[in-house]
Order: C-alpha cells, then sequence, then structure tokens
C-alpha cells in the first residue's frame, strides 16, 4: 500500500498508465527468460565439448587467469553502478542518473577491452575457433556473452541521449529500469561463464 | 516484478555489491592456494556461484519485493527448470550413455 502511494506521488502523470510500463517491463523479464534457455544450450555444448581438444591447448593452456579475475571484478562493479543508477533516477536526480550510466558504460568497455585482448591473445597463440570443438564452443559462449555486452554499452548510450533530450519520464524510467534488468543478467550470466568455463577449467 | 515500484534502497545495493565481492574471492582464493582438489574445489566453486545467483537476484533484481501475484519469479522458475533441462540432460546423454564408441 506504502509502494503503490509513492508510486502515484513519483510518477506523476505516468499515474494514468501505469500498467502499460509494468507490462513492458515485464515482457523484457519474459525476453531474458528466453535468452537464459540461449545460454543454457550454449553452456550445455561447452560442457559436453571442453575435453575435445584435438590434440590442441585445453583450458589450462590458454587461459591467463589474472585478466579474467580483473575483468570479473570490473563487471560486478558495473553490475552495482548499474544500480547506482536506477537509484539516482527514482530520486530524480538527472544528473547523478547520467553519470552513473557513464561510470556502468565505461566498466563495460573496459571489460570488453580485455575479453578482445584475451582473444587475440589466444589466436595469436593459435587457439582459434575452428583449432578443435572445444575452442569453437568456448569463442560461441564467451562471445555470445560478450556481444550482449557490447549491446547493452550501445543501448546505455542511446539512452542516454534520450534521458539528456526528455529528461526523467515514465517512458525514460521504464528503459533504465529495463536496461538496467539487462546489465544484472548479464552479470549473472558471467559468474556462470567464470565458474564453468574459467575457474573449472584450470584448477 | 512491479520494477515501477520496487527499486530497493542503497543498503541493498551495497549489501548485494559486498556479499557478491565476497563470494568471487573465496573460489579465487581457494583456487590460487590449491585449498581443495577434486570434488571439493567443485562444490565451493559451485556453490559460490549459486549464492551469487541469488545475492543478485534479490538485492540487485529485487525479486523478493515482487507483488502478488508474482509473475516475474513464475516465469523465472519455468526458465531455470529448461536450463536444468537442458544442461543436466546433455550431460547426461553426452556422458554416461556413450554405447556407439
Amino acid at each position: 500500500m506504502a509502494q503503490t502511494h509513492s508510486n502515484a506521488e513519483h510518477h506523476g502523470h505516468g499515474h494514468e498508465h501505469p500498467d502499460q510500463e509494468e507490462m513492458r517491463t515485464f515482457a523484457f523479464w519474459i525476453y531474458l527468460m528466453t535468452d537464459v534457455i540461449l545460454f543454457a544450450t550454449l553452456f550445455a555444448t561447452y560442457i559436453v565439448l571442453q575435453g575435445n581438444t584435438d590434440g590442441g591447448p585445453g583450458p589450462k593452456d590458454i587461459f591467463q587467469m589474472n585478466g579474467i579475475y580483473a575483468s570479473t571484478f570490473i563487471l560486478l562493479t558495473s553490475s552495482f553502478t548499474s544500480g547506482l543508477a536506477l537509484l539516482a533516477m527514482h530520486k530524480g536526480n538527472r544528473l547523478a542518473l547520467m553519470n552513473w550510466l557513464w561510470v556502468t558504460i565505461f566498466l563495460g568497455a573496459s571489460f570488453l577491452f580485455l575479453e578482445v585482448n584475451e582473444f587475440m591473445h589466444m589466436v595469436h597463440e593459435g587457439a582459434t575457433i575452428s583449432t578443435s570443438a572445444f575452442l569453437t564452443a568456448f569463442y560461441t559462449l564467451v562471445g555470445t556473452h560478450g556481444l550482449h555486452v557490447a549491446l547493452g554499452l550501445g543501448w546505455m548510450i542511446i539512452l542516454i541521449i534520450q534521458i539528456a533530450k526528455h529528461g526523467i519520464t515514465p517512458v525514460t524510467k521504464r528503459k533504465v529500469n529495463i536496461v538496467s534488468l539487462f546489465w544484472h543478467f548479464l552479470d549473472i550470466v558471467w559468474i556462470f561463464v567464470f565458474t564453468i568455463v574459467y575457474l573449472l577449467g584450470v584448477k | 516484478m512491479s520494477n515501477q515500484t520496487a527499486h530497493g534502497s542503497l543498503k541493498s545495493y551495497v549489501t548485494g555489491f559486498i556479499c557478491s565481492i565476497v563470494l568471487t574471492i573465496i573460489p579465487i582464493v581457494v583456487l590460487v592456494n590449491n585449498w581443495l582438489e577434486g570434488l571439493g574445489s567443485t562444490i565451493v566453486f559451485l556453490a559460490a556461484a549459486l549464492l551469487q545467483f541469488i545475492v543478485q537476484l534479490v538485492f540487485f533484481m529485487h525479486l523478493r519485493d515482487e507483488e502478488k501475484p508474482r509473475y516475474n519469479l513464475m516465469s523465472l522458475l519455468l526458465g531455470i527448470f529448461i536450463v536444468l533441462l537442458i544442461v543436466v540432460g546433455s550431460i547426461w546423454i553426452m556422458m554416461y550413455n556413450m554405447v556407439a564408441i
């Protein structure tokens, strides 16, 4: 009850169509569940094929764990800062909202930079996507996650432009909600990539 | 999850962030120092990942704050069910039922 009351206060005009924006957020949640299934198939493929190195390098030979630790903490922190952006938005602080989104973008870009670096290093060592079934599954799984991160970065930049133009409206509010859900989701996927691919791969 | 209303507090984000950091450091320390071997380390790594999954859902995605009917939770449970079916099913079929070779 208290929440519904504060909702009406904060949203002003948005109160006329609160259900539609909420339905859109829920629809995005359903999309995330389908993305979960996509990643499940990629994880299943990786787990089944990870031993098939065809005489090529295995996980222990090519994974450079220090870079992986760094990118894990970077993505974790970016998940936190996207939450701080959400908090700033609910306080009506547009500048803080945009700044936290920029921090999130910066951290996400650093993560991607490290990932591309890792891939380039591996290819340089002769571990390409066509070397073995293990590496095909590896590049597909980790690369699909990286692609999601890249899309998320572009999405946030577009969103910042919209916020700069239109301010915090019910529509931009819903969009920030959704993009932060997406970002937390990518962090969760990375936790499992980190654990199943890297930690269990090199132990 | 009614995200329009349930958006958490600074406290929930900070708690979630600290828990995530700790749950990431634990498996790294176990791995770097070789404290556990074989099944023991596998269990620690997977348990830390699972706990962190729950931390993110509760403290960052505010799944607990959802009002009834809890459609977000229901669709998530269906998603998890399908994930387990695909992953566990694939492992079971491919690793323990090799008859053709």
